[in-house]
């Protein structure tokens, strides 16, 4: 130990360097690809409506991703991110969490918000920025959120909820709480500043946050080994005295399973705990990104053998749990479910102007007031270049 | 002369740096093989290397230390900051790194020949998280130069002026116009001297100031203006740190108004400042208040975006109360 404090330091009396990668973690694998496990691997126990329940859920973030990138190609939608190739890394970490654990998330863990039971509806509402969005139309695309089912509501700065999320967990320790926190990001915001900061604070305070990191090879352009060298983001973890494990992200038996056991230990010993989750970003960053410009459809195409549904799908038939065929039919339902909901919201109204002011403070400041009234009076003059709010004027 | 876009005007002006002196390097989030999310930095890494145009982590600070520990030693690093809300994590190492290495240290050290870029502003449909016009908070501080270019031609000369800098320059650039602003630009080498105001339109009744994207906002409104009889003086400040008080006073002096235009909040914003300081130079030549048209004070939004903008109309609206006060 380094500590000064601890009397149990080893001492050697010959200089010898640790090197940089000398701690390997192993990764852990439950699910084969052909839906058998390996050899040794114990399955997690999960009931049935649960394991469809994730299931189900993973579907429905495929379904969802395919049909709003293809809104945002048509212009209906101005900004898209899916979660291709990274369904079971969210879901299965979800599902092995209390309803009421605080989701503290990054921008691509839809699946984590669909597990939680944030309704299609919900989802519309906010892609299309109308007045029944919950964050009242003020952020971009996929800025989700719902105090609700203990959500909170996404910030697009990098990293920025990691040493949150262990103020936050520490906070419900200290209300005796027995919940935890569990805070996502991808090994690009393990770059970030906050998150050293927030391991460091959770650690050294004890807070029970589990933080789940989604190691998916890229950071818009920028490949896994440009970001980081050493032993990927779980060493990280252990260098910050807290227990850590690396886990197979397309393998969502796998995620569950760890994630599960994070959240017991996370709670009988009020620490905090990593996961990473190694899996690959199939699709582009964003709909701003084409990653035809940094990597090859050869690499690409190796990846989407390993898919984290279809593993799982075969898992579910030999388990008897599943049926192929309903499973198709319930695909396609979904897909003209999505399409409905997506003609709903897009008829809905943008929110109305009081909202340009509300929620900068808990009531507007008088300068904000008077800024809304001159703007109020403005747009009465010009009508015809405010169409969303004119016709809307009390 | 060739016809650029602004990000080739500042693709080029990076090249030119490059090939001119050693000691100009790039890197930020994105910007090696990739180009940049924006592209500015495209094909570098291929002609210059990856020692001399790198990606980086994501780690905004440590892009500024790293440019910081860089310039120190002499080398003159232009590091991206992938847009100018993102700048924040990087703001202890900007504002009380970069900005105070040779006051505090007598000039033993300094950080001159940094150049931090960012793409700013709004216009984009990309809410409060891509949108942020930040220069007030950085002129706020003694130590760094803000720069903001309206087009291309400026891009590259106010660019390259900038990598020549004895001085740590934030530089930031509208993203609005990366693509939509095009025009003529020579291909050598050539600065634009830094601290200095464009009179881009001559005028007798009214001085209109604004900067970067703002610019052809400004100038929309001074058209309808114009259609009604009244002759506007336009000047793009260009410089927000140092900025050019004498070109705007004595333009006031002349038209005895002044509309001030900048994308960022009202409050605190650097109108603010210019207000100040041309009514004290001008007192006894104005003929009316100085009007600022800002954003509002609050965050800035997605889907009202319109209403929020310190559009053309808004502009037109205030020439017209300044002239008939």
């Amino acid at each position: 130990m380094t500590n000064p404090n601890n009397a149990t330091i080893t001492t050697v009396h010959t200089a010898e360097f640790t090197a940089g990668d000398a701690l390997k973690i192993p990764t852990l694998r439950i699910l084969r690809d052909d839906g058998s496990l390996y050899d040794g691997a114990t399955e997690p126990e999960l009931d049935k409506t649960t394991a469809l329940k994730m299931y189900d859920t993973m579907v429905f973030v495929r379904v969802l991703d395919e049909r709003m990138l293809a809104a945002q190609r048509q212009g209906r939608i101005s900004f898209y991110m899916q979660c291709l190739g990274e369904e079971a890394t969210t879901v299965g970490s979800a599902a092995a969490l209390d309803d009421k654990d605080m989701i503290m998330a990054q921008y691509r863990e839809q699946g984590a918000l669909r597990y939680r039971g944030f309704s299609l509806e919900q989802f519309m509402n906010q892609l299309f920025s109308n007045e029944k969005d919950l964050g009242k139309g003020r952020q971009m695309p996929v800025h989700y959120g719902s105090k609700d089912i203990h959500y909170m509501t996404i910030s697009s700065p990098l990293g920025t909820q990691i040493p949150q999320a262990s103020g936050y967990a520490y906070a419900q320790k200290l209300r005796g709480l027995k919940n935890t926190t569990i805070c996502y990001f991808g090994e690009g915001a393990a770059s970030e500043g906050d998150f050293h900061a927030g391991l460091n604070m959770a650690a050294v305070h004890k807070a029970p946050v589990i933080f789940f990191c989604r190691n998916n090879g890229y950071a818009i352009s920028t490949p896994a080994n440009e970001q980081f060298v050493g032993d990927g983001i779980a060493s990280r973890g252990v260098g910050y005295g807290m227990k850590a494990i690396r886990v197979d992200g397309t393998d969502i038996l796998a995620v569950y399973q760890a994630t599960k056991m994070a959240r017991d230990y996370a709670l009988e010993h009020n620490e905090p705990i990593l996961i990473e989750a190694m899996a690959y970003r199939l699709g582009a960053h964003s709909s701003s990104d084409d990653p035809s410009g940094y990597r090859s459809k050869e690499e690409e195409e190796k990846w989407r053998h390993n898919d984290p549904i279809s593993r799982y799908r075969l898992w579910l038939i030999a388990k008897g749990w599943l049926n192929e065929a309903e499973d198709k039919s319930t695909i396609d339902a979904l897909r003209s479910e999505i399409l409905e909901a997506l003609k709903v919201a897009e008829k809905v109204a943008k929110p109305g102007i009081e909202h340009l002011i509300s929620d900068v403070y808990k009531e507007p400041i008088p300068a904000l007031q008077q800024q809304l009234d001159e703007l109020k009076a403005h747009i009465r003059k010009y009508p015809d270049a405010y169409p969303i709010t004119a016709g809307r004027l009390d | 002369m060739a016809k650029m876009n602004m990000l080739q005007a500042i693709n080029n002006a990076l090249d030119l740096a490059m090939a001119k002196d050693d000691s100009v390097v790039c890197f930020g989030e994105d910007v090696g093989h990739f180009g940049g999310v924006f592209r500015a930095t495209s094909k570098l890494q291929e002609k210059y290397g990856k020692a001399r145009c790198f990606n980086t982590p994501l780690t905004e600070q440590g892009i500024a230390g790293f440019a910081n520990g860089m310039a120190a030693q002499g080398m003159k690093p232009v590091a991206e900051i992938q847009f100018a809300d993102y700048i924040f994590p990087a703001f202890d190492q900007i504002v009380n790194e970069t900005a105070k290495f040779r006051y505090r240290s007598g000039d033993e050290f300094n950080v001159g020949g940094l150049v931090l870029r960012s793409p700013y502003g709004g216009g984009i449909a990309g809410g409060h998280y891509h949108s942020q016009s930040p220069e007030a908070y950085f002129a706020h501080t003694p130590g760094l130069k803000v720069i903001i270019p309206r087009n291309p031609y400026q891009a590259k000369g106010l660019l390259l002026a900038s990598i020549a800098s004895p001085d740590p320059v934030i530089f930031f650039e509208p993203k609005k116009l990366y693509r939509a602003s095009t025009g003529e630009v020579p291909e050598e080498y050539y600065e634009i001297e830094l601290g200095k105001a464009e009179v881009t339109q001559q005028g007798k009744d009214i001085t209109v100031l604004a900067w970067g994207a703002q610019m052809e906002i400004v100038q929309k409104a001074v058209d309808m203006a114009a259609k009604e009889g009244i002759s506007c003086e336009v000047i793009d400040l260009r410089s927000i740190l140092p900025w050019d008080a004498e070109t705007v006073a004595q333009s006031v002096m002349k038209t005895g108004r002044l509309v001030i235009n900048h994308e960022a909040p009202l409050t605190g914003g650097f109108a603010g400042e210019i207000a100040a300081t041309i009514q004290k130079m001008c007192f006894l030549h104005l003929e009316s208040p100085i009007e600022r048209v800002c954003g509002l004070d609050t965050p800035y939004p997605l889907a009202l975006e319109k209403e929020y903008v310190a559009d053309h109309l808004k502009t037109y609206e205030a020439i017209k109360r300044a002239i008939n006060f």
